[in-house]
Formats: C-alpha cells, structure tokens, sequence
C-alpha cells in the first residue's frame, strides 16, 4: 500500500531489506529539499527570521517525537545520529559513571552489535560482567527466563524491543516492572521497534529508549535518545562544544546549558532532524494499526509459500514482526542473494551484525527478508517464484 | 575458455574444493582473509619450505566464487616460489580489473575473465590471492 509516495519504487526493484533501511517517502525528501533550498541557516543562534524557522522546524520534531513515543517530557528528546550514537551516550555518558566492578548487564545473544560492543568495553574497563538471559526454542526472551537470570548483582538489562535477525518483540512492560522492583535499570534499543509498532515509553516505565530514524522512513544520520529526564540529567555530555555551554572562562568555570540542548554539542543535523519530523507525520497518518496488519498479512503469506519447500530451511518460523531469515540448503547465504539481485530483489545475506546469535542459533549466516508495509504479494510471488527452482539457483547464483 | 568451460571448472572447484580442511600443524603459516564489505571469511593455512610454497590448505565460510577461487589458487600454485606465487597472482589481479593479463598463466584462473563486470563479486574472486599475497609479503620480511 502507499507504494506511489515511494519514488524509489517507480524502478524495477523489490526492495525486501527493511530491517537495513527503509525507503523513503517523496515527502520527506520534499521536506529536506526544502530546508537546504529556502531557510538553510542554523539553529539556536540567529537573530533572523531564517533561522527562526529553522529553530521552530527542530523543535517541532522533537515534539513530535515526544509525542510519538510518549515521552513526558520535552527535554527527554535528544538527537542523535542514530541509534548505535544513542546507545553508546547511554552507556558511556550514564552506566560507565554508575557502573562498578562485578555489576551485571543482562543482554542476550541476539542483539546488535551496538548493544554489545559498548557493554563489553565497560567489561575492560570498568570490570562489569555481561551475562546472556538465555532464549527460549523459538529465541524468545520469555519473563521467567528474565526472573531466572537476575542476581543481587544485575545493575541493568539492555535488549532490543524488536530483535533484526528473529524479529520477535519483547515483552518490555513485564520486563521493565520486574526489573525496576529490583532496582535494576532498562535500556532498549529500539532500532528495529520504533517503525513498526506503538511504543509508549511512560506505560512501559523504559529508562533509556535509542532508535533510528533511517528505518522508519526518515534520514540517514539522525536518530534519538529517550532518556528518563532524571536519569538524563546524570548523562555527561560526550561531546563538548559549541551549543551546549552556557558560558566559560577558565576550565574551573564551564557552565553547561541544561536538557537536551547540552546533550546535542555542535550544529546539528538539522535536515536530518527536520526529515524525521515529516517520516513521524508519515507514519502518524498512516497508523501503525494498517502498518502491521500489512505486514502480518504479508509475513504470513510468505512463510505459508516458503514452509512447503524442502530445500528451504527457515530459522524463525515464529515472529511478531515481519522477518524471515532463511537459508537455502547448501547454498551459501550470499550467493542466494547475488541470484536473487540478478532478478532486482534486494535482500541482506550474513549475519545482521548479530554475531553471537551463532551460539544460539547454531548458523553463522542467513538470507534475511524483511517487508515493510509497501511491500506486495506480488513481490512475495516473484521472490518464491525464484526461491523454488533449487536448480535454478545453483545455475545461477555464480 | 567458453562461458560453459568457466562455470563448470567453478562449480566443480566450489562442490569439490582442493584440500579445505583444518590444520592445525605448525609448520603451516596462517592467514585470515575476509572481505569488509560482506560476510566471506577464510583461514588460509601455507606450508613454506625456504622459497617454495609446499602445502595449502584452507578452511571457513564463503561464497561460491571465494570457495572455488581458492580452490584454484590452491591447485596452481602448490610447488611454486613465493616470484612465480605473486607473480600469477597480480595475472590474476590484472584479469579481475578487466587489465591485460597473461591468460596462459592463469590457466583455470580464467574461469573468472569476466568478474571485471561484477563490481560486487570482484572481491570474491581475489579474496584467497589477497591473502596469500599478505602471507608470502610477511614471510619475505
């Protein structure tokens, strides 16, 4: 659905890699022409009517984000230049200061990259302790399994709301409860959440909050920080510049300014949070009732086409949301995706940059497709039209 | 070599690769070799005696192109001097560029004439040189 607000699609494309980025709506390259065209000035610092739009797009986004994810308050809206930015201001600029030695971290074994490397730099540094709670037949991450793994020690869980190879979503109002009645903070990722479902960060009691905004039709370059405003006033800035101080005059006497202009060092990317602001009043029409019932429907027609062929062996036949990693017997992932390029399907072969899913899973790598709600079942035929012909592949994938 | 001729010597060097196993001997010299840009990854294992390159083995993931160019590499260049190792593998540099090369030299290499085209396949195809390559400059330090 809403395939024509996608220039992209006017080419002969099947774009399946939305879990990498999602294409972007005319309107939102419309909105960032705009800015770069007609008022490409700064924010926060000039006297002149340009600049005042600009100050008055920024902010507006930050409304709408606020808005978008329920935030209570204004100054709980940082930006940021993505997730992987927003993660690692969480750990570093908040849990490196509060972290001591032997404290847990619960992750598990199907996160990104970018919520693992961070953790596991505060291991060398700070000598924590990253510990897995373990996932369940389908790598579920189920509430007892949660129970399970918390000790005296745990300090703070970190996980995904939407995980990209698995695609299932966490049960985070029950997580965060258990978590905060042991004093135990929640950071999620939700990198792969916030452009297919609600979230509600006040009714799911979530600490820190970190998204994109190229994957929920947005820029590249831009993402958010959603942080208790409590706890974000306990952030130390790691960035330091221009923007964010107050005043200074020797290093004994550096004033920064407060929430979240200290937090957003530099100019920012105006463009890019300028862009976002439009991809959330996409999204915001659309709802994300029609969003996910498409998506459901389309996963659901893809797994019923897929399951009846034998060569193809699917890692999660469950999922709440719309991905499916596979692999084609004895046929290494990247080449089924040059195959499926000669015929203009974009899929993502590898391993999603969860590598130590492996431990879990038991593959290293998979063909990952991920639909976003313009996808069609015309393209899920065209795509299973090729994945059934095993010999066709193995012609044709070298 | 007709379009037929390359795609049966790589298939036939991907489904039956030359000696892709694990060593673990120390008398081999090991390498990694992947590529940044996806997800091959190879562990190349070279026995060199002084000059001449002995034994080569290999072990790890890839695509077709990078499991049966190693293949290749491994059946042409066994017995070979480090010169005579770097000199077929700039050849084969040279062909991967759509450059003139010495197209006898190469023998089987040939199977991958036309990679040139392939901009995203092109580092499939020189992943096991490139990593021999790194050896053979190593072991001359």
């Amino acid at each position: 659905m809403n395939r024509d607000d996608f220039p992209l699609l006017k080419q002969d494309i099947i774009y399946l890699d939305n879990s990498a980025t999602s294409l972007k709506p005319q309107t939102v390259i419309d909105k960032m022409n705009d800015y770069y065209t007609n008022y490409s000035a700064n924010a926060h610092r000039g006297d002149y009517d340009l600049s005042f739009k600009v100050d008055k797009e920024y902010e507006e986004t930050r409304e709408l984000v606020k808005n978008f994810i329920n935030a209570q308050h204004l100054e709980e809206i940082i930006f940021t230049s993505g997730a992987t930015e927003s993660l690692n201001m969480i750990i570093n600029g908040f849990f490196a200061n509060y972290l001591e030695a032997n404290d847990e971290v619960l992750i598990t074994t199907s996160e990104h990259a970018s919520n693992i490397l961070p953790w596991f730099n505060l291991v060398s540094e700070l000598g924590i302790k990253v510990k897995y709670i373990p996932l369940d037949s389908n790598y579920y991450v189920t509430l007892d399994n949660v129970k399970k793994s918390i000790t005296p020690h745990t300090k703070v869980i970190s996980i995904a709301g939407i995980t990209n190879v698995i695609g299932d979503i966490r049960p985070i109002k029950e997580i965060t409860k258990l978590a905060h009645e042991n004093n135990i903070f929640v950071v999620i990722d939700g990198a792969q959440m916030v452009p297919h479902v609600p979230i509600d960060v006040t009714d799911n009691d979530i600490d820190f909050l970190a998204f994109s905004g190229h994957k929920m039709l947005g820029p590249t370059g831009i993402g958010v920080l959603y942080g208790k405003i409590e706890l974000l006033e306990h952030l130390k800035p790691q960035k330091l510049g221009g923007g964010m101080n107050e005043s200074f005059d020797s290093p004994e006497e550096v004033y920064l300014k407060p929430l979240p202009t200290r937090l957003e060092a530099g100019t920012p990317n105006i463009a890019g949070v300028i862009g976002l602001g439009e991809a959330i009043k996409y999204l915001n029409n659309l709802g994300f009732a029609k969003i996910s019932s498409q998506e459901h429907a389309l996963r659901k027609y893809l797994l019923d086409k897929l399951l009846p062929l034998k060569h193809i062996d699917i890692i999660n036949i469950e999922s709440d949301s719309a991905i499916i990693a596979f692999n084609v017997n004895n046929i290494f992932s990247q080449d089924v995706a040059y195959y499926l390029n000669k015929y203009n399907i974009c899929v993502r072969a590898g391993n999603h940059c969860a590598k130590i899913l492996k431990s879990s899973v038991g593959v290293t790598n998979t063909v990952r497709i991920s639909l976003y709600f313009y996808n069609t079942f015309e393209e899920i035929d065209n795509l299973v039209e090729l994945l059934s012909d095993y010999d066709k592949i193995v012609k044709e994938m070298i | 070599m007709d379009e037929n001729t390359k795609r049966e010597i790589i298939m036939e060097n991907y489904t039956h690769p030359t000696n892709r196993k694990r060593v673990d001997n120390p008398n081999y010299f090991k390498i990694n070799t992947n590529n940044a840009s996806c997800i091959d990854n190879l562990d190349i294992y070279i026995k060199f005696n002084h000059n001449i390159i002995e034994d080569i083995a290999f072990e790890g993931e890839a695509c077709a192109i990078s499991i049966s160019a190693t293949s290749i590499m491994i059946n042409n260049l066994i017995g070979k001097t480090k010169d005579e190792a770097l000199t077929y593998i700039h050849e084969f540099y040279h062909m991967t560029e759509g450059e003139e090369y010495n197209e006898e030299l190469l023998k089987e290499g040939n199977a991958y004439s036309n990679i040139y085209k392939q901009g995203n396949r092109k580092t499939c195809a020189t992943l096991p040189f490139r990593g021999l390559e790194k050896a053979i400059l190593e072991q001359n330090k």
